[in-house]
């Protein structure tokens, strides 16, 4: 046969030897095959973390600027003061607020897509869903910057309508309105819900594709209202896929510092917080210290998610 | 009854949330043409190409985009033989430590960028090592294992053992084995696995402000842009050509793995 020819003559010599040296010993092939990639991450990646963390324990002489290396709580202690403590919750608040606001436009997209679209159509939105969450995040970022901007496309279209007093009117609310929506708390959570939305949508849509249709078939035919059937069979059904997705939009909006800093108010967020008392500040220290917030909040969040099997669904 | 066809508030809601991915860049288009330069005035009051001759002749982005593109490629080269060889040995075998080995390859995804960041700079620091190029792929190459080694795992899951088995029933070695028989079957997973990781590189921005010294890479740039514009239709460009760079890979890995994602 033609084919056996094209075959590769079996070598001898050192190679040869070594490659039977390895599938004599499994062992000996899982090291070498894991080695380089574990001293990568094992080396520049954990050994990166503990250098964090064990900066969180030292602390800044206030005089000299330097930092002091004497094992101390002092960065956490700062934490608890107000004007840092304010910028923990109003980062949690935001986190959460932008994951319910994703889990509620996620779910229609994800459940037309599990149940109702069908060959090309599901590859369409397959798509739809990808293409926006891979773009630049920079240019998603940016888009919003021309949308809420003053002169923008928002207040234009208020215009149009003969609504600029409603816009006025949002605006003008106290904590969450501003003097543009680009400079607001509405715009900020606006962007991380659209930036972040997609994160939502993929694990909702593969834990809704496991639902079995006659679930919801048996439910119709022992005589429950389409709203029951939603909240007794499909939402309960959903949830880990939901809890799978918010781990993403809880975890980005916890770290992200550049759409505060880019659509918002004056007030930080903790990854601005970082990233002031990293730089300017030179508070390596409590730098550190505000980075291990969000490691331990996730965490906490992923341990309670992993209890609901949030992780089959990811 | 079966219901085969979605409700009317059904089928808004999930175009509305379509529209709300999708309409906000096409604005990015419709800015690149703005003859407006102070302000970013809805509707433009008019239409020019000069933008983009303005842009092509600006050598800051050229320098930009070419530092880019050199981390991406060297990023991307690293990831590629580190998450192509977890992904060979995760694939089938359990052993101690597996799911161990597994969180580590995801932690640099799952923990938000800033701590990614920061930590690689603090040790940076530490070891003195001075931020430039080698820093920034560093941490680039860092979080794109992940994606090599998602696209990689799977695909060596499909692949069947007696294929391995036959070729070395008939003398082939471990080597000619994996350049004959393995390499072949993964190579599409790798490709795809590995734009992916090179879109991830070029438009990444978290992780390499803490990791790049003086010079910027395109997503640098555009940052300092947009928290100080210079000149703002030159950024609207700017955003036009890398949403069509980073279009293309996707698509294309997409069409590459498009099998593993219907047999899923």
């Amino acid at each position: 046969m033609s084919s056996a020819a094209a075959l590769p003559a079996p070598r001898g010599g050192l190679l040869r030897g070594l490659s039977d040296f390895l599938l004599r010993r499994p062992g000996a092939y899982l090291a070498l095959l894991l080695v380089p990639p574990l001293l990568w991450l094992g080396i520049i990646y954990l050994g990166s973390l503990f250098a964090l963390l064990t900066n969180s324990f030292f602390s800044i002489d206030e005089f000299s600027g330097t930092i002091d290396y004497t094992l101390t709580l002092s960065s956490y202690g700062q934490l608890l003061q107000l004007a840092n403590f304010d910028i923990v919750i109003r980062t949690v608040l935001m986190a959460a607020a932008v994951t319910l606001a994703s889990a509620v436009i996620a779910f229609p997209i994800a459940y037309y897509a599990a149940r109702y679209a069908k060959g090309r159509m599901k590859a369409v939105f397959y798509l739809a869903v990808m293409m926006p969450l891979w773009s630049s995040y920079l240019v998603k970022v940016y888009a919003w910057k021309l949308i809420l901007a003053k002169e923008g496309i928002v207040s234009w279209v208020a215009d149009t309508l003969g609504v600029t007093v409603v816009l006025d009117g949002v605006l003008a609310l106290p904590v969450i309105g501003g003097p543009s929506l680009s400079t607001s708390y509405i715009g900020t959570f606006l962007v991380f819900t659209y930036v972040w939305l997609p994160y939502m949508i993929l694990p909702l849509q593969a834990s809704l594709e496991r639902v079995p249709g006659s679930l919801v078939e048996a439910s119709e035919d022992l005589g429950a209202h389409p709203r029951q059937t939603f909240r007794h069979v499909i939402l309960p059904l959903a949830l880990p896929g939901m809890i799978a997705g918010s781990i993403f939009t809880f975890s980005l909006s916890l770290g992200d510092y550049i759409i505060p800093q880019i659509v918002g108010g004056s007030n930080l967020f903790i990854g601005q917080a970082v990233l002031i008392q990293q730089g300017t500040a030179g508070n390596i220290p409590l730098a550190a210290a505000f980075t291990v917030v969000p490691v331990a909040i996730m965490g906490l969040y992923l341990w309670g998610a992993k209890r609901t099997g949030a992780f089959d669904a990811l | 009854m079966r219901s085969d066809r979605a409700s009317r508030p059904l089928k808004l809601a999930a175009l509305g949330g379509l529209l709300f991915l999708h309409v906000p860049l096409l604005f990015v288009f419709l800015y690149a043409f703005t003859t407006e330069e102070k302000s970013y005035q809805f509707p433009p009051p008019g239409l020019t190409l000069k933008w983009f001759g303005v842009a092509f002749a600006r050598q800051d982005i050229w320098d930009a985009i070419g530092l880019s593109l050199k981390v991406a490629a060297l990023a991307t080269s690293v990831a590629l033989v580190l998450g192509t060889l977890i992904a060979a040995a995760l694939a089938r075998r359990q052993f101690f430590g597996r799911e161990a080995v597994s969180l580590l390859v995801i932690l640099p995804i799952a923990l938000p960028g800033i701590v990614t960041g920061i930590a690689l700079r603090a040790a940076f620091n530490l070891l003195e090592i001075d931020y430039g190029l080698l820093t920034i792929i560093l941490g680039h190459a860092t979080f794109c294992i992940v994606v090599v080694y998602n696209n990689a795992v799977a695909r060596f899951r499909r692949l069947s053992g007696s294929l391995v088995e036959a070729s070395m029933d008939l003398g082939a070695d471990g080597f000619q084995t994996f350049r004959y028989v393995i390499l072949p079957n993964i190579a599409t997973a790798l490709l795809a696995g590995g734009m992916l990781a090179f879109a991830l590189s070029f438009d990444e921005v978290i992780v390499t402000t803490f990791t790049a010294g003086q010079q910027s890479t395109l997503p640098i740039w555009m940052l300092s842009e947009l928290v100080r514009p210079r000149q703002r239709p030159v950024t609207n460009v700017v955003a036009v050509f890398v949403i069509l760079v980073t279009f293309l890979p996707i698509l294309a890995a997409y069409y590459l793995t498009r099998d593993e994602s219907q047999h899923k």
